[in-house]
């Protein structure tokens, strides 16, 4: 009998503890954000400073730690995430966009925007189109008319295949009908340095690193609807009259995989925007020279789409 | 002589503990399989995120300085090599351990460090302006012919046969080619989800090395009763000191072409380390005791392998383009403290403090890692004297947790235990762990250089692309080495036939 009653009451506490464990008010533990490339490059680091504040109570409440995953440009990353990731909101993500939509398109992946739920946006790299220093050319006109002369002959560097640099690169060739070579080097570091050795004609880049980078480099133009506050003198590419939009700007933000529950979602969607704007972290971003755009999870959602249908029809050319 | 005007900023209570912590630190993560140089500075800067600039720097420097020393003392101890750059001191220094000349090894290890890491350093201060121009001249079609140059060691480097060697250095580039291609934007050879991302050279380097000797250890464990290990060496601080200084050629080849790879986008310390330990060996009076535990090969690669941090920093700080994996890692910490690479970095008022105390502080880092490192020597014996058993699961332990650290991946593990079980039982058939790692690191640079190269060459000559690649004062020097690199291998391996 009394063997009976304490398992009952055994019984009783572990369920109503479990009970409490699904309404204990999320998150209680800390929260991991999986960065799929090694750690030191920029989506990593910029992942630590845009999840810096989270601790606070009014955001999230609990600390944020990175859990790098690289491999295979990202893919080994976002797979392992979509499919194997627990999904209760205690493994976040870091998104790359165009990346990971352009990669859902063309390979076989386990992730695509659909098994995927952003929560918000922290940064927004645009692509520019550089030169090296001692370059003849000034203007994107020069290139052009380069290209005009000797078609197939100027080469473009760019971070690896479908990445953003690679659609800027696409975009780029199409809408000015030229014939052009793209170079595609190991990462944007080693892109940087074909066009700093003067290998390549010209390369496509982050806006953040070739900024950086001034003494060394000529930009020619900014692969974005406006110009950019880092470089106000330097003209989009459409107001150098090639009919490029901001499909190949690189979005970072967080994401969690779909099958999350709704209430962690929203809880998740309504506190990263205010995460991201941390005033200590806004002023990290700004003086390690990292472009931010915060969006929300809305705002996102409607982006990613836009992409997704963008990206079909400009890859579909490459199959 | 601005680095003298900034010394005194490293000479601080706090600069000089951070110094002695990373470079302590540095040494036995160093050690662990798997924590290489390029891994521990990436981990570590998150950590100097709320440092000032120069003490966040000064840490990542001595942790630099220190790992890439410290991966020879598993190497030698225990024939693991800690990262890709100690894989030619594992050749000799391993065998020497095992004559129970450990505590010697480790000393010259330490020493030639030294005297390898203070060049490079000062090779940083003095010829930056210049070689950093030097480092612009290495590009796609150079690092092709540096990559050749290298697999034309592959088959002499460390096999009695040479067929056995080219067979394994095949295997390694064949390893080398799964994944993903970034120049071409394809998969190729991924027959299971594990193999998406390819075989990473440090989880190679654990397989190939660390499961192995695992499996040894249990064998001889279980077939024999383990030979007790013959007597400690007894040389005192000061004849190990005298013996390396009286190595100058070793010393000074090492050096030469730790600094030169250091410059050079692209290639790192494994390949400094390897390049010196086989140029040495061929002007060598002692040929034939290379891989018998000669000294020469463990004072060659270590100054090498050190003494590539110091120019590594060349192109990093001035161009922005890293000269060794670590230093692209490097290139994150710099950038989260504001400190953007440039030609005016070295001059302009805000930048010169931090990074005129940074080199300062490297050139302390490798005073402390000379002292650590040989008051650590002093105790290799408890290491020697560990039974097989429990070095075996210390080992296997190690490897697991070092391997599972690299990517967070399951896979990286599994890959690893297969490469290990493998290697195990093609070593027993006379194959050599080190020229499938060759293959491994040298099979991508190759290979991409080569795809970019034929893109780049094509974009400008049309169908003769192969002109990219034989043009150009650097390319021609290359070719030439490589040329008698092969020559030099087929008329040494002849006259060894003749002799035996």
């Amino acid at each position: 009998m009394k063997l009976m009653k304490i398992t009952k009451i055994a019984l009783l506490a572990l369920t109503s503890l479990m009970f409490m464990h699904a309404q204990a008010d999320y998150p209680d533990k800390p929260i991991g954000v999986m960065v799929a490339y090694g750690p030191g490059g920029a989506t990593d680091f910029q992942a630590r400073i845009a999840t810096l504040a989270s601790g606070k109570e009014a955001l999230i409440g609990q600390p944020i730690y990175i859990l790098n995953k690289p491999g295979a440009g990202g893919r080994t990353g976002w797979n392992w995430f979509a499919s194997e990731a627990p999904k209760d909101g205690s493994m976040l993500a870091a998104y790359n966009v165009p990346h990971f939509i352009a990669q859902s398109i063309v390979f076989d992946t386990a992730y695509n925007i659909n098994t995927l739920e952003p929560l918000g946006n922290w940064g927004a790299d645009p692509a520019v189109l550089i030169v090296g220093k001692d370059s003849p050319f000034n203007t994107v006109a020069d290139l052009l008319a380069h290209a005009d002369a000797n078609p197939g002959a100027v080469t473009i560097s760019g971070a690896g295949k479908f990445v953003g640099h690679h659609i800027a690169f696409l975009q780029f060739a199409k809408a000015s009908g030229r014939d052009l070579t793209y170079i595609p080097a190991k990462g944007g570091v080693d892109a940087l340095r074909l066009v700093k050795a003067g290998e390549v004609s010209a390369g496509f880049n982050n806006l953040s690193d070739s900024a950086r980078s001034a003494a060394d480099l000529k930009i020619l133009a900014v692969a974005d609807l406006t110009r950019h506050a880092y470089l106000p003198d330097v003209p989009t590419l459409m107001e150098s009259g090639v009919d490029v939009d901001d499909s190949s700007v690189n979005f970072r933000g967080l994401m969690v995989p779909a099958g999350t529950p709704q209430d962690v979602i929203d809880f998740l969607a309504s506190k990263t925007p205010d995460m991201f704007n941390d005033k200590k972290t806004q002023g990290k971003m700004k003086s390690t020279n990292s472009p931010a755009r915060v969006m929300t999870r809305d705002e996102v959602i409607a982006m990613w789409n836009e992409r997704q249908a963008y990206l079909t029809d400009l890859l579909a050319g490459l199959q | 002589m601005e680095f003298l005007d900034y010394f005194s900023n490293v000479f601080t209570v706090y600069h000089i503990a951070l110094l002695v912590g990373g470079t302590f630190a540095g040494i036995i993560l160093g050690a662990l399989p798997g924590l290489s140089p390029t891994m521990s500075v990436a981990l570590l800067i998150p950590f100097t995120f709320h440092m000032k600039p120069e003490s966040g720097l000064i840490l990542l420097g001595a942790m630099y300085t220190a790992t890439v020393a410290g991966g020879a003392i598993s190497a030698i101890l225990v024939n693991v090599p800690g990262a890709p750059a100690n894989i030619a001191t594992a050749m000799d220094g391993h065998q020497m351990a095992k004559k129970g000349l450990s505590r010697e090894a480790l000393h010259y290890c330490f020493m030639s460090s030294f005297v390898g890491g203070i060049f490079g350093v000062f090779i940083l201060i003095f010829f930056t302006p210049p070689l950093a121009r030097l480092s612009l001249e290495f590009g796609t079609t150079e690092l092709f012919w540096i990559a050749i140059l290298g697999i034309t060691i592959i088959a002499t480097i460390d096999s009695k046969s040479v067929v056995k060697g080219l067979l394994s250095g095949l295997f390694g580039l064949m390893l080398a080619t799964i994944g993903d291609n970034p120049v071409l934007g394809v998969e190729r050879f991924v027959f299971t989800d594990h193999l998406e991302g390819g075989v990473n050279i440090v989880v190679g380097l654990i397989g190939l090395f660390a499961m192995p000797q695992v499996l040894n250890l249990m064998e001889k464990y279980y077939s024999e009763k383990h030979p007790v290990l013959s007597t400690e060496g007894h040389s005192s601080l000061m004849q190990s000191f005298r013996f390396v200084f009286g190595k100058v050629k070793a010393l000074s080849i090492g050096s030469f072409i730790g600094s030169l790879v250091g410059i050079i986008p692209g290639a790192g310390g494994q390949i400094a380390g390897l390049v010196a330990y086989d140029q040495t060996k061929k002007v060598s009076k002692n040929q034939s005791n290379y891989g018998k535990g000669e000294p020469e090969g463990i004072i060659a690669a270590e100054s090498a392998n050190n003494s590539m941090v110091g120019p590594s920093l060349i192109p990093l700080l001035t161009l922005s383009i890293p000269g060794s994996p670590t230093a692209a890692v490097l290139l994150g910490g710099l950038l989260i403290h504001g400190i953007f690479p440039g030609h005016e970095i070295f001059v302009s008022e805000n930048t010169a403090p931090v990074v005129w105390t940074f080199i300062d502080s490297l050139i302390l880092a490798q005073i402390f890692m000379l002292i650590i490192g040989l008051f650590l020597s002093r105790h290799s014996g408890w290491i020697m004297k560990v039974p097989d058993n429990y070095m075996a699961v210390s080992i296997l332990v190690l490897a697991v947790f070092g391997t599972y650290s690299i990517g967070n991946s399951y896979s990286d593990v599994l890959i690893m235990v297969v490469l290990g079980t493998i290697m195990f039982f093609a070593s027993k058939a006379g194959f050599s762990a080190v020229p499938v790692v060759l293959g491994i690191i040298l099979g991508p640079i190759a290979e991409n250089n080569f795809l970019l190269g034929k893109l780049i060459g094509g974009a400008r000559y049309g169908d003769d692309w192969m002109i990219y690649f034989t043009t150009g004062t650097i390319n021609v020097t290359l070719i030439v080495i490589c040329i008698a690199s092969i020559t030099y291998g087929l008329y040494s391996n002849r006259k060894s036939k003749r002799s035996t």
